[in-house]
């Protein structure tokens, strides 16, 4: 990865980056890859937000245990985004709902928001990556 | 305007390889500039030259190839997603320990940082995928 984090290329220049994880952690890559994206982005130093919905608010859940799909539980990860001042993490409202759960089953502090709000937000951003 | 590319699905499977190809052809004949197309998650299967479709068929890897080569494009496969599918250009095949390469001409492999670097330099990035 340090090899990765030199190739700054930004040029002073802030954007506001999206990153939208809608899958579920295991059963498809794009979650674990999507996470990779997002660390190699900290190093640019853009103005970034991460949301979870749909599915992909199980990325968040507690008590991972992938023992069983010989997979590694990469949901630790997510914790350390604070380090690397990933701080604006996002849950939609609706999506927790749906699935019976609230912000405490979540292994790190977020910001919930409703599909309305969160359109705001998305509008509001320069690049949109969805995942 | 200035465009960015990402390719996040595989050649054949998804038709998002056709579609990135298409909208970057159809961009290049406006006058628009493509600085970068980034290949990742399966996207990067889009870069092996061993690829060997029927011959009726259409040979996406190729007409990458032919593109890059006459518009001069940047075309860069993700390194990281890149060794999970088995995808190395020589420098990777020797340092991993592999007795071949197959990275298609006009490709290269790199790092994400091109991505988001691709996000922070083009008006527009567009994303072809699911």
């Amino acid at each position: 990865m340090s090899e990765e984090m030199m190739e700054e290329g930004g040029g002073g220049v802030i954007k506001k980056f999206c990153y939208i994880n809608r899958k579920a952690p295991y059963g498809t890559i794009y979650a674990l890859e999507s996470l990779e994206v997002v660390l190699i982005g900290a190093a640019f130093e853009q103005d970034v937000s991460v949301v979870f919905a749909d599915d992909g608010i199980y990325q968040l859940t507690k008590g991972q245990d992938t023992a069983g799909i010989e997979m590694k539980n990469f949901s630790p990860t997510y914790r350390a985004l604070e380090m690397y001042d990933v701080e604006k993490l996002y849950v939609e409202k609706e999506s927790l709902e749906e699935r019976g759960m609230t912000a405490d089953d979540l292994i790190v502090p977020v910001e919930v928001l409703s599909s309305a709000q969160l359109q705001d937000l998305m509008e509001d951003q320069d690049v949109v990556l969805s995942f | 305007m200035k465009f960015g590319i990402l390719v996040s699905e595989g050649p054949y499977t998804h038709q998002a390889a056709d579609s990135a190809y298409l909208f970057t052809k159809a961009a290049l004949e406006k006058g628009h500039e493509i600085y970068r197309i980034f290949f990742y998650h399966d996207g990067v299967n889009n870069g092996t030259r061993l690829t060997t479709p029927p011959q009726d068929e259409r040979h996406i890897v190729n007409r990458w190839s032919e593109l890059a080569e006459k518009h001069k494009l940047d075309l860069v496969v993700c390194v990281a997603a890149a060794q999970r599918r088995g995808i190395v250009d020589a420098d990777e095949a020797k340092r991993n320990g592999k007795d071949g390469d197959n990275l298609a001409p006009g490709f290269r492999i790199s790092g994400l940082g091109q991505l988001v670097e691709a996000g922070i330099q083009c008006e527009r990035l567009v994303t072809f995928g699911d």
